[in-house]
């Protein structure tokens, strides 16, 4: 058990470099190609939606977004037990950028579904099952986040924040099952939206390109965000040694 | 080695005495809910006719709003006093320590309960002391305090500690105040038997599930 050091991760850990590797470019250039596409398919070869119009388009990257910011706390969820076992910063570290992703990603979920539900629900806001825990969701991960920030040393935040990832991840499955019984039993005013029955092959097509430019938007911020978290540890370990002797 | 209980028990009642000695903090805690059923007087303008309505919620913000308080002792006197020090190098398991710190913080916010239940009949008009409502309020206890002792721990040794644990607490223990409220409510409105046992399932459920993985993460917390 490390205290107050840094190990130099050994070799293999080290597939992520501080140069730019060329998976990080062909990640970028994937990632670009996919976004292009998916903005594409969403906006000009998906058909309109009969009763939304337009405005339904969001869909395309409402959901996707979701998704991905599921996978991010998963991801942070993984790391942050794999930490505590093996106790090896790598881990901590892709949990904690995976952790600052699904933050992102969860706020542009609620934006969104904001942003569509004013056209199509008359309200920014709806109190129903989905976006309430969303929101606790969030919170959740920001608090995490913070919990990371007001740590005394990178060690103990390491720690606190595994417990908390996996504390976090293990209460959503709760949080969504008792705000989904309190809706039932307080039946929002406005009806969700998604989920409305088989997409047509379109706007299936469209959806799972999206999804892919999302995915593999995450997995090239992630590794980018890592290798920046592990030069500026580079950089702490040498000034440390620096003072130290 | 001691036996668990007697570690638990020991621990418990060194806080309970130190408590009982000093009387800082309980008499705050039990002021305060009073304060913030006073303020829902205000807030809502509780009359008879609405009252049942937001009982429950009123009832479970001034629980957890005071318990909170609680909370934060737990530890913090312990850090700020260097007894955390004295705790971790005795030879007692860690899981000892939080369960001692998650009783004394039940006993904490089951007094704060035992008197805002009868003064806010008193206040509002409204009988709220059942023996369904304080099982609700007891269940709902042990979930709030099951993970709010454990973050407690973590606030007391970071900064900004005081802004920290209701951060912590209050997103996780959403599904404390949801069911409490809802049972609470269902029993105030006297509904089917059936909706009760739901949400009672679910406080009981997160009781456990939590009870059990904070007494097992503990251990990690507290270490140096």
């Amino acid at each position: 058990m490390r205290v107050g050091t840094i190990s130099r991760a050994p070799q293999q850990e080290r597939a992520i470099g501080p140069s730019v590797s060329w998976l990080d470019r062909i990640l970028a250039a994937a990632t670009l190609i996919s976004f292009v596409a998916a903005l594409y398919l969403a906006f000009v070869y998906a058909p309109t939606e009969a009763v939304q119009g337009d405005v339904q388009r969001i869909f395309y990257f409402h959901v996707p977004i979701a998704w991905l910011a599921y996978l991010a706390f998963f991801v942070v969820f993984c790391g942050s037990i794999i930490y505590l076992w093996k106790r090896s910063e790598a881990w901590d570290i892709a949990a904690r950028c995976s952790a600052e992703l699904g933050v992102v990603f969860t706020t542009l979920v609620l934006i969104t579904g904001s942003i569509w539900g004013r056209p199509t629900w008359g309200a920014r806001w709806a109190w129903d099952a989905r976006m309430t825990s969303t929101l606790i969701l969030w919170s959740v991960y920001v608090v995490y986040l913070m919990l990371r920030a007001y740590s005394t040393d990178r060690q103990r935040g390491a720690r606190y924040g595994a417990v908390l990832g996996i504390i976090g991840f293990a209460d959503v499955p709760i949080v969504q099952m008792s705000i989904t019984w309190w809706r039932t039993l307080h039946p929002a005013p406005v009806v969700s939206l998604e989920g409305s029955g088989s997409l047509p092959p379109e706007m299936l097509l469209a959806l799972m390109v999206s999804l892919l430019a999302f995915t593999l938007f995450y997995v090239w911020m992630l590794r980018q965000r890592i290798q920046v978290e592990w030069l500026r540890a580079e950089i702490d370990a040498a000034r440390e040694a620096n003072e130290r002797g | 080695m001691t036996p668990l209980v007697n570690q638990v028990g020991a621990i418990l009642w060194k806080d309970l005495l130190s408590e009982l000695r000093t009387r800082d903090l309980l008499g705050g805690m039990v002021l305060f809910g009073v304060l913030i059923l006073l303020i829902f007087n205000f807030a809502f303008d509780l009359r008879i006719d609405n009252v049942a309505a937001v009982a429950p919620g009123v009832l479970w913000v001034a629980f957890s709003f005071a318990g909170m308080l609680g909370l934060a002792r737990s530890f913090v006197q312990e850090k700020d006093r260097g007894a955390m020090d004295g705790l971790l190098s005795a030879p007692i398991d860690r899981g000892a320590i939080y369960l001692a710190k998650f009783l004394g913080n039940v006993i904490f916010m089951s007094v704060v309960e035992a008197v805002c239940l009868p003064v806010f009949t008193a206040f509002f008009n409204f009988g709220v002391v059942s023996v369904d409502v304080v099982a609700i309020a007891l269940l709902g206890t042990c979930g709030f305090a099951a993970v709010g002792t454990l973050f407690s721990a973590m606030a007391a040794n970071s900064r900004a500690r005081d802004v920290l644990l209701p951060l912590l607490v209050f997103p996780i223990s959403v599904p404390v105040v949801i069911a409490a409220v809802e049972a609470t409510s269902s029993v105030f409105a006297e509904s089917p038997l059936e909706t009760r046992i739901r949400w009672l399932a679910l406080l009981g459920a997160f009781d456990v599930l939590f009870g059990v993985l904070c007494f097992a993460i503990f251990d990690v917390v507290v270490e140096e």
